[in-house]
């Protein structure tokens, strides 16, 4: 590989970027801070002076408008991107998400699509604190009608955007500022259809199936490097599109391995974690399990702003493999039934 | 327009009863204006008596009354532009072009609807006359139209983005956010507010210290014109020039018309029960300045209009409504399969 094709998860979505507006005269921008781009790392630099102010559109201080506007001009053949630099602001924007974009497919009997893409960036850490932190993922995969993508490597951060924008239905699309400096080797641009990604297999194994999404993906990853200095071989799934949610492959893996554990970066009571849970809780055997299936979550408060409650707050690759290694210890007999470790 | 944004007269029934002037008008439009308006009155009559017979499931928003307002703006519009709505929508998709049966099938969610029996009266969907659609969240398509406005800008065509939106509707914050977004973008986009001077069961007084909506427009730097809702030559006018300057790159405009619903809130009641400042006898003084029977006059004043004439415009929309009411009836419900097929357009297995 060339240096050309060194790539962190920051550029490779602003060559993604640059694929869509060099190509598709439907494809633009709008969203705060695009003329400035700083809350976006890498991610957006110079777009304004590569593809000129009308294309990138820097807007006032209106998620809800903004939003609302990039549904109307996709429904009328454009291809807009809305980047919303914390999801935290984002919720001004719901109707516009939630009753519009997920609903006029539906509402309209297949007419009419508004084919947007929103860019909702979690942007934690840092002492941020309640509204500067928020992982909300897993609402809008619970919204029928709008697809979730969400990245954990750098090639999905390039080709999921771009099969985001090129889909004719409204799509979410989450980055995470933890992994812009991610970095790997790229090959040139494939557009792929986005109804037809789902879940990948990144490691294969054998005794225990991690399951993760966007950032968790990447600390399932390193608990499986861990876990395998220890003898231990696990399974990581990312699964890459929320919404619609395919478990099938999560099924099959735990159908082998008979164990699970799925990490999340959202909280747990009706979550990412619990639907995952749910999902291969309702059609795997009994006969297969050899641990209850668990998950690692946020603690059921707001983020904390304080760096000794922050450095409790969020999982970590120690809190992952701690958990794992407890699945492991319990045994499949009946009075062991129950029995979760740590 | 009034310095202190107060209504006066305009909000007072008492006033603007007469006869339209048309001195200036062409007859041929104003047949067109007429035949449309009493399209639109008579559909909306007839839902309510079948709402009312229970033929009909879902809630009917009727805009009985306000019938001047879509006609006159859509006389300025074509196929190619985008105009939105809300849930008292009938009369903007009818006016647009958009046919009766298909209204009818819709609203009896059946799959020959407007939305293919997925959306009901609330939402209506009819782009290729250039009705973009409608929703029942008030305020829910403003931010729309300004964007599909927008992408006309990008496209580079002189096409226009048409919000209507109640009086009701200006009090949700996205409505200042839309007004000021078009005003710094210059987005092609025509605010149409119909003020009938309730939202729901509550008159204006108890919602806004002001009874004149484009106060907003005149703070966000947007020219505006403020006209009797049910002379449908003044809205024609004031959408002529304000859309005419938004076609030609002169950004947003606002157009408020005062109007009154014959009807109350939803369905065939008159709400005089559970409105807040709404009696009998207001309705009874607010249908003498029906917007029909003034253009009707006006027409025949003018030289317009006979009996003959009308009674043969009546005749010709009587027979459309009861043939399209008959055949949407009979027509079929959409497969049960559209439940699921129809949430995303990309299906995996298409």
């Amino acid at each position: 590989m060339s240096e050309q094709n060194r790539y962190n998860y920051g550029s490779a979505m602003l060559s993604a970027f640059e694929y869509l507006l060099e190509r598709y005269p439907e494809v633009f921008v709008i969203g705060q801070g695009l003329w400035s781009p700083w809350y976006v790392g890498n991610s957006m630099t110079d777009l304004d002076k590569k593809f000129g102010v009308e294309r990138i559109i820097d807007t006032p201080v209106s998620e809800s408008a903004c939003t609302g506007a990039a549904v109307g001009a996709a429904l009328a053949g454009m291809k807009p991107i809305v980047v919303h630099p914390r999801m935290d602001f984002m919720l001004y924007a719901m109707d516009a998400i939630v009753n519009q974009a997920a609903k006029w497919c539906h509402m309209t009997g297949g007419q009419a699509s508004p084919g947007l893409t929103i860019r909702g960036i979690i942007n934690r850490g840092g002492e941020q604190g309640a509204q500067h932190s928020q992982a909300l993922h897993a609402w809008f995969a619970h919204v029928p009608g709008i697809r979730v993508a969400m990245p954990a490597t750098v090639a999905d951060a390039r080709d999921l955007l771009v099969a985001s924008v090129l889909s004719p239905d409204p799509v979410l699309f989450i980055d995470d500022r933890w992994l812009y400096e991610l970095e790997d080797d790229l090959d040139s641009v494939i557009e792929r259809d986005l109804a037809l990604e789902g879940p990948r297999c990144l490691l294969g194994g054998s005794d225990l199936t991690l399951v993760g999404a966007g950032y968790s993906t990447q600390l399932a990853l390193k608990a499986a490097a861990e876990l395998a200095t220890r003898g231990i071989s696990a399974e990581v799934i990312d699964l890459r599109i929320l919404n619609p949610i395919d478990a099938v492959p999560i099924v099959s893996s735990v159908t082998k391995t008979g164990r699970l554990l799925v990490v999340d970066g959202g909280w747990g009571p009706c979550g990412l974690a619990a639907e995952i849970i749910a999902s291969v809780s309702e059609v795997v055997s009994p006969d297969v399990i050899l641990a209850p299936p668990a998950r690692i979550t946020l603690p059921h408060a707001p983020a904390p702003t304080s760096r000794s409650l922050e450095a409790e707050y969020y999982p970590t690759v120690d809190s992952v493999v701690k958990r794992a290694l407890g699945l492991l210890k319990t045994c499949k007999t009946a009075s062991d039934k129950f029995k979760v470790g740590s | 327009m009034k310095d202190d944004f107060t209504l006066g007269s305009l909000a007072d029934p008492m006033h603007f009863q007469e006869p339209l002037s048309l001195l200036d008008a062409a007859p041929d439009d104003l047949l067109r204006k007429l035949e449309c308006m009493i399209r639109i009155r008579k559909v909306e009559v007839h839902l309510a008596g079948a709402k009312k017979d229970k033929l009909i499931g879902g809630p009917v928003h009727l805009g009985v009354g306000q019938e001047a307002v879509a006609v006159g703006v859509a006389s300025v519009l074509r196929s190619s532009d985008r105009a939105f709505g809300a849930h008292r929508s009938h009369s903007h998709v009818l006016a647009m072009g958009g046919s009766v049966y298909r209204l009818f099938a819709e609203v009896l969610g059946k799959d020959s609807g407007l939305s293919r029996g997925m959306g009901g009266s609330m939402h209506l969907w009819d782009q290729p006359s250039g009705f973009y659609g409608s929703v029942p969240i008030v305020s829910g398509t403003v931010p729309l139209a300004v964007g599909a406005a927008l992408a006309a800008k990008l496209q580079k065509v002189d096409d226009v983005g048409i919000a209507f939106l109640g009086d009701g509707a200006v009090e949700e914050g996205v409505v200042h956010e839309s007004l000021n977004l078009a005003r710094v973008t210059m987005a092609p986009v025509v605010f149409v507010v119909e003020n009938n001077l309730f939202a729901s069961h509550m008159h204006i007084s108890l919602r806004q210290p002001k009874d004149v909506t484009a106060r907003f427009a005149a703070a966000n730097d947007i020219p505006y014109a403020v006209v009797d809702g049910n002379d449908v030559e003044a809205v024609s006018k004031a959408a002529q020039h304000l859309i005419g300057q938004a076609r030609s790159g002169g950004g947003p405009g606002y157009i408020e018309a005062i109007t009154y619903r014959w009807y109350g809130h939803v369905d065939w009641r008159e709400d005089i029960d559970v409105g807040v400042n709404r009696s009998a006898e207001e309705v009874m003084l607010w249908r003498k300045r029906d917007p029909i029977a003034r253009l009707v006059q006006g027409m025949r004043l003018a030289g317009m209009l006979n009996d003959e004439l009308l009674g043969e415009i009546e005749r010709k929309v009587d027979e459309e409504i009861l043939s399209s009411w008959q055949q949407a009836l009979s027509d079929p419900y959409p497969h049960h399969s559209a439940l699921i097929e129809r949430v995303y357009r990309r299906n995996d297995e298409a």
